[in-house]
């Protein structure tokens, strides 16, 4: 874990914000930046960061785990009836549980039996889909508010509180001056912009999301400084000499595929009872994909599944809460390309001067025209975005060298 | 670790046998290590020496016989269980991840720590203290990814040492270096040596092991066949005891060179994404009835070369067949053309292991045994006896799937299938890599009698006796750049060593 | 397993292993669902008694032989696809997005009966190709695996498809409940063999799979694509052309993804509609290759099996047995399948090896 390039990464982020404070100060729509918005994309980022986190574990390992989306579908589903009958920590517990059950599975079919491991996980996720129709038929059907499709609603929540002092938040009974919402609503440039995005940040947290977004140090804490993490990382960057000098390689994947699981239940779980409160058929809505993307986006590091993880919550925050403002989004991306061009220009490629200047014709063109984007189509934005992210992200991967590989004990004969 | 003593073998091997599903790789072997001596172990390629190293490190049991560390019969379940007992291996084929810093490589398995966590300075420190008593300098946090070839063997030896090991395995520590390399790793040997280390050294290279070790045990299809020391041995009666017979050397052979060109190479320049030129400007061409070597350690460019030459990699620079210019070409267009190529690596470039042989010799050939785009299978199969018959492959039938074969007949089904091409040029890297020598002197003759009929050959090899054995004329690839142009009969091994190694740089 | 009964299986040659092993797997995964019902407090016996007999009706058979077909049409889709070492998860968007524009093609233009048809299911093939090329390039050029980006695509699909439907394409003069695009003249419909419960479609994906089966291993094109699917560098080194072969074989999967559909908009419903389509094809194929192992007549059979036990669903509803345990079955199966395979392949790579070697040793020592 590298610290030299903090200050890269602060700059990195304050690009985009101040593009985005340009874009709210010459169209005058507010959402693209406010407390809401983030807020709602923090809330939904966390699915897509713990599958990615899940997504991690199991490649660092050495196994791909396409069957994250199935684990998920078993973590809504544990969860939502968990947090039905016991209340929503017992439910995450659950989620947790049905996760790991997948990943059991999972596990025993490759690392056991060497089954091809896409196609375990594929398996996997049909698996999971039915498999949780079925329960729902024995358990939900003729219960109040339930169905094959849908679980009863919880009675309870898990709590949420708001960061003191910064954000109003309550320190032993006095609530605090809320300095951030001050900054945001005097709306000028770029602070602005900045209070509301940290706003967002801050109040309304979930404790679900705040256990969420742990995970991400934690895991690189694990990983890169604890003896069993780099043995773990060892199964997946070169099993054969673990092996030689005493590595159980076959004993880590178990323990990275339940993690993994438990991870991607957990997702689940908060998918059913933080952002809604019960569980629901197709409630993962192809999140644990999402995942994979981000993961691969983020270089399979924890801090660039936070990086990715964002992006996509970000997407979903749009559609979800301020839908309107996504032909504003056009703007950004015309602004954007242009930077992108001039960069180009700069560095003397021809190519990708061309193609950002293409963008920036095509983007600038649809905010024009296009009052509404059909709702039909916004639908599709997340899944468009993961294309996009991951066309963009291919130069400079550095996947662990034999994840995919099945691997044999006392195979280097 | 027991405490040492005096007189009692370091490794004492009694009747060791080690069988797998269809061979048996070790049969009664017995032998006998002294403490502090550097004890060699010959034999031809698939004798048993690898199996007989894996069955001392723990990697598996042997079916039967008795191993004694410092008289202590001991019985190894796994490498964990050797590496108590102060044995450590450095194999062959590198065990090094590559995404991995040379300090995580080296401390993998044995991190210094307290409750789990890793300490990293006393890591790197255990590891610099280490790496400057055996003389090497070393960045513990580079990534091995970045490291050449020497500096990967000298992990993989700090690796060992880190964990106290006081007999060392080497497995074909020599094959990947350069001979000056080959002094430098001797004179770390014997300095391990001095300070009470065993070493136990696999090789098939006699001059080397006449030159370092202090005695000598050959293995020959899987038993021993004795105990020597480099005093009581010729390099002749080695050869004779490690094969029953003296190892053949390619005679060199009048050559009757045409003057047709058949290869012409102009300025050829391969790139990489990171600016880097892994082939540099490279020109040269070789005539009909012609065999040009081109030496050099593994890595200086002969495989984009080779790779350049077919199409497979994009390049910069001309080339032609036959006078036909094929630089914007395809792989077909040129292989249409006449050229062939032995690959480097046979499984990863040349076959298909889980399909039958005939399919595999198929593979390049679809268009000569398709009838209106279906494959004549009869024919195809008819093809496959023909290779498997002249070139000695051993095999039941055509129908049996690649991997059923050794390595050996796998190698000799891939230059059988090549040459079966009639090709007008020849690419062969390593042509008889893994091959026992019977055959070996039959792939020789085979290349020779084309080459004398009129085909060109560009051989790439590390094999010194084989490329100068074949060889009409030699070049020298260092970093990408030709480096040097020698006639076999001048080419000694210091001189190559040194052009291989870019200490001189020749005409 | 004693001696005696693995030098049994040791003389049985390689298809009647593979036959026992599939069918071994197939009772395992029964077994472990009946263990399933059991625990959650149904019947198995009862549940799989009704299961046959009720399937084994002439009626029923009928049935399964319907029920197979899209099955049949959508595991040859993703089999090309394995061949080729591609993994075309997104069979499902190329089968419905081709639906759609299928129908909408049939419902607008006129032609003579056997024509219609067959422009209908060229059109229905070109969409789902289309559909499928877009992951093909994005492979090829960007490097994105092919199974993040086809379920993307599947999701993406339905989204482009409510749009065009609810825009351009939807007919709502019939009134009613079920919305679907304009209905399909009679000449471009195919007509039922046995009235009512066996579709012509079936010979078509009969057809169909036996193409597949020339095609991928009989032709010239065939060889190049499982020589480049099992060991891409060594048929680059040959000059099979990778990317060229990856962009094929996406296109070809979804040529034959977009019949899928094609019984319903076609055979049965005469339009397309988001309630009148069935949807849930694209994985089950999966399911269906990986169970028939890529084969034509395995794949043919386990559709067979599949379309029997999808035929069974409605009369377990109503005997008290919630009918998704159907899918539950068909899922175990392809997991215990999957897992037997393997297991079934490294034996039969053992064996192959030991023999081999043994051959030799009888060959040398007889000389």
């Amino acid at each position: 874990m590298k610290l030299t390039g903090r200050t890269r990464v602060l700059v990195y982020l304050a690009i985009p914000l101040a593009m985005m404070s340009i874009v709210r100060l010459w169209s005058g729509e507010d959402a693209l930046t406010s407390a809401d918005t983030i807020g709602a994309s923090l809330r939904l980022s966390i699915p897509i960061l713990v599958a990615g986190m899940a997504g991690l574990w199991a490649e660092r390992c050495g196994v791909l785990n396409i069957g994250i989306e199935g684990m998920m579908i078993l973590g809504t589903w544990f969860g939502g009836w968990g947090a039905w009958q016991y209340g929503p920590w017992v439910g995450l517990l659950f989620a947790v549980i049905g996760g790991v059950i997948g990943g059991l599975i999972h596990a025993v079919a490759t690392v056991r039996f060497n089954v091809d491991q896409i196609i375990s996980g594929v398996v996997l996720n049909l698996f999971a889909f039915f498999g949780v129709r079925y329960l729902s038929d024995l358990v939900f059907v003729g219960k109040p508010g339930g169905g094959v499709s849908q679980s009863p609603p919880q009675t309870t929540a898990i709590p949420r509180f708001n960061i003191p002092i910064i954000s109003g938040g309550e320190v032993f009974g006095w609530k605090s001056p809320n300095i951030l919402l001050w900054f945001e609503d005097r709306g000028w440039f770029f602070v602005g912009d900045l209070a509301g995005v940290l706003y967002g940040l801050t109040h309304n947290l979930s404790w679900g999301t705040v256990i969420g977004v742990a995970t991400v140090p934690a895991s690189a804490w694990i990983l890169w400084r604890t003896r069993m993490g780099l043995r773990l990382r060892s199964s997946g960057e070169s099993p054969t000499a673990a092996e030689t000098l005493g590595v159980n390689v076959i004993r880590l994947r178990y323990v990275g595929l339940l993690v993994s699981g438990g991870l991607a239940g957990y997702a689940g779980g908060i998918l059913s009872i933080v952002a809604s409160s019960y569980y629901r058929q197709g409630q993962t809505a192809g999140r644990g994909y999402i995942g994979l993307a981000t993961m691969i986006f983020g270089n399979w590091r924890p801090i660039g599944v936070l990086g990715g993880a964002s992006l996509f919550g970000y997407a979903e925050g749009v559609k979800l809460v301020a839908s309107d403002a996504i032909s504003t989004l056009f703007l950004f991306v015309a602004l954007a390309a242009v930077l992108l061009m001039v960069l180009a220009v700069v560095n003397k490629s021809t190519t990708r001067g061309i193609v950002t200047a293409f963008v920036a014709v095509i983007a600038a063109y649809a905010y024009l025209a296009i009052e509404d984007v059909p709702e039909s189509l916004t639908q599709s934005l997340p899944y468009f975005a993961t294309l996009v992210v991951l066309a963009t992200a291919s130069q400079r991967l550095r996947p662990p060298a034999m994840a995919g590989i099945p691997y044999r004990r006392g195979e280097s004969h | 670790m027991p405490e040492a003593q005096v007189g009692v073998p370091a490794v004492e091997l009694k009747d060791i046998s080690k069988g797998f599903p269809g061979v048996i790789a070790n049969r009664d072997i017995s032998m006998s290590v002294e403490r502090g001596t550097i004890h060699a172990i010959v034999g031809e390629n698939g004798a048993g020496k690898s199996t007989l190293m894996k069955t001392l490190y723990g990697l598996h049991q042997p079916d039967s016989g008795t191993i004694a560390v410092n008289g202590d019969i001991v019985t190894f379940r796994s490498p964990s269980d050797a590496i108590a007992y102060g044995i450590g291996m450095v194999h062959q084929h590198f065990m090094l991840a590559d995404n991995f810093t040379v300090l995580e490589n080296i401390i993998l398995g044995a991190e210094p720590g307290k409750r789990g966590v890793i300490d990293t300075r006393e890591a790197a420190k255990r590891v610099n203290e280490l790496a400057r008593s055996l003389g090497v300098e070393i960045d513990v946090n580079s990534p091995v990814a970045e490291l050449g070839v020497g500096q990967r063997q000298r992990v993989e030896i700090l690796k060992v040492l880190y964990r106290g090991a006081k007999t060392l395995i080497l497995d074909e520590p020599t094959s990947v270096l350069v001979p000056q390399e080959v002094h430098e790793l001797f004179d770390n040997l014997r300095r391990l040596v001095a300070a009470g280390t065993t070493v136990l050294f696999i090789s098939h290279k006699l001059d080397e092991v006449l030159a370092v070790s202090n005695r000598i045990t050959v293995i020959r299809q899987g038993t021993t066949v004795g105990t020597v020391t480099p005093a009581e041995v010729t390099r002749r009666k080695l050869a004779e005891m490690m094969v029953g017979s003296d190892l053949p050397q390619p005679e060199p052979r009048a050559t009757h060179v045409v003057d047709k060109v058949r290869l012409e190479v102009k300025n050829l320049t391969v790139k990489r994404l990171n600016g880097r030129d892994v082939v540099r400007d490279v020109s040269f061409s070789i005539r009909s009835s012609e065999i040009l070597g081109i030496a050099g350690v593994e890595g200086n460019g002969q495989f984009e070369l080779c790779s350049a030459l077919l199409g497979r990699e994009p390049s910069t620079g001309s080339v032609s067949i036959d006078g036909k210019d094929v630089s914007h070409a395809s792989v077909r267009e040129r292989m249409d053309s006449g050229i062939a190529y032995v690959p480097f690596d046979r499984q990863r470039e040349g076959l298909m292991l889980s399909t039958s042989l005939w399919e595999n010799n198929l593979l390049g050939q679809e268009e000569k045994y398709a009838k209106l785009g279906f494959i004549d299978v009869r024919a195809a199969r008819n093809a496959c006896r023909e290779v498997i018959k002249r070139f000695g492959v051993l095999t039941p039938n055509e129908e049996v799937p690649a991997f059923a074969l050794s390595g050996g007949n796998q190698q000799k089904l891939v230059v059988g299938r090549t040459m079966s091409m009639q090709p007008s040029v020849l690419l062969a890297a390593h042509p008889t890599r893994g091959i026992d020598v019977g055959a070996q002197a039959a792939v020789w003759e085979e290349i020779r009698n084309a080459r004398d009929a009129g085909m060109a050959v560009l051989l790439v090899s590390a094999d010194l006796e084989e490329l100068l054995g074949l060889s009409d004329r030699v070049i020298v690839m260092f970093e990408g750049a030709v480096a040097a142009e020698l006639s076999p009969r001048d080419a000694t091994p210091e001189l190559l060593g040194s052009y291989m190694t870019g200490a001189k740089v020749g005409a | 397993m004693t001696s005696a009964r693995r030098s049994l299986l040791d003389s049985l040659p390689r298809s009647a292993v593979i036959l026992l092993s599939s069918l071994a797997a197939v009772i395992l995964g029964l077994l472990i669902c009946g263990v399933m019902l059991l625990v959650t407090g149904k019947d198995p016996i009862a549940a799989y008694r009704t299961i046959l007999e009720t399937g084994l009706t002439g009626n029923k058979l009928l049935e399964m032989l319907k029920r197979s077909t899209p099955l049949i049409l959508s595991a040859s889709a993703v089999a090309i696809g394995f061949k080729m070492n591609l993994f075309n998860i997104g069979v499902e968007g190329q089968y419905l997005f081709a639906a759609l524009i299928a129908a909408e093609f049939a419902s607008r233009i006129s032609a003579p009966p056997v024509l219609h048809v067959l422009l209908t299911l060229a059109v229905a093939s070109a969409a789902g190709a289309f559909w499928a090329s877009i992951a093909a390039v994005l492979k090829v050029t960007r490097g994105i695996n092919e199974v993040i980006s086809t379920i993307m695509l599947n999701f993406i699909s339905l989204s482009v498809m409510q749009w065009l439907f609810d825009n351009y394409m939807r007919d709502d003069s019939g009134g009613g409940l079920r919305v679907t695009t304009t209905e399909i003249a009679p000449s471009g419909r195919i007509p039922d063999i046995v009235e009512g419960r066996l579709n012509g479609m079936w010979i078509i994906a009969l057809v169909v799979v036996f193409c597949y089966w020339l095609i991928v291993f009989r032709s010239k094109f065939g060889f190049r694509l499982r020589s480049s699917g099992l060991n891409s560098i060594a048929a680059q080194t040959v000059g099979i052309a990778a990317n060229r072969m990856i962009i094929v074989a996406m296109m070809l999967s979804g040529a034959i993804a977009g019949l899928v559909a094609m019984q319903s908009v076609v055979g049965d419903e005469y339009a397309y509609g988001p309630q009148a389509t069935p949807t849930g094809f694209g994985f089950a194929g999966i399911a269906v290759a990986l169970l028939g192992r890529n084969n034509p007549v395995g794949i043919v059979v386990a559709a067979m099996l599949f379309g029997f036990l999808d035929s069974t669903s409605a009369v377990l509803q109503l005997s008290g047995i919630p009918n998704s345990i159907v899918k539950v079955i068909q899922a175990v199966v392809v997991l215990s399948v999957v897992i037997v395979n393997e297991a079934t392949s490294r034996y039969m790579n053992r064996r192959t090896a030991e023999q081999t070697a043994a051959t030799l040793r009888a060959e040398r020592a007889a000389v």
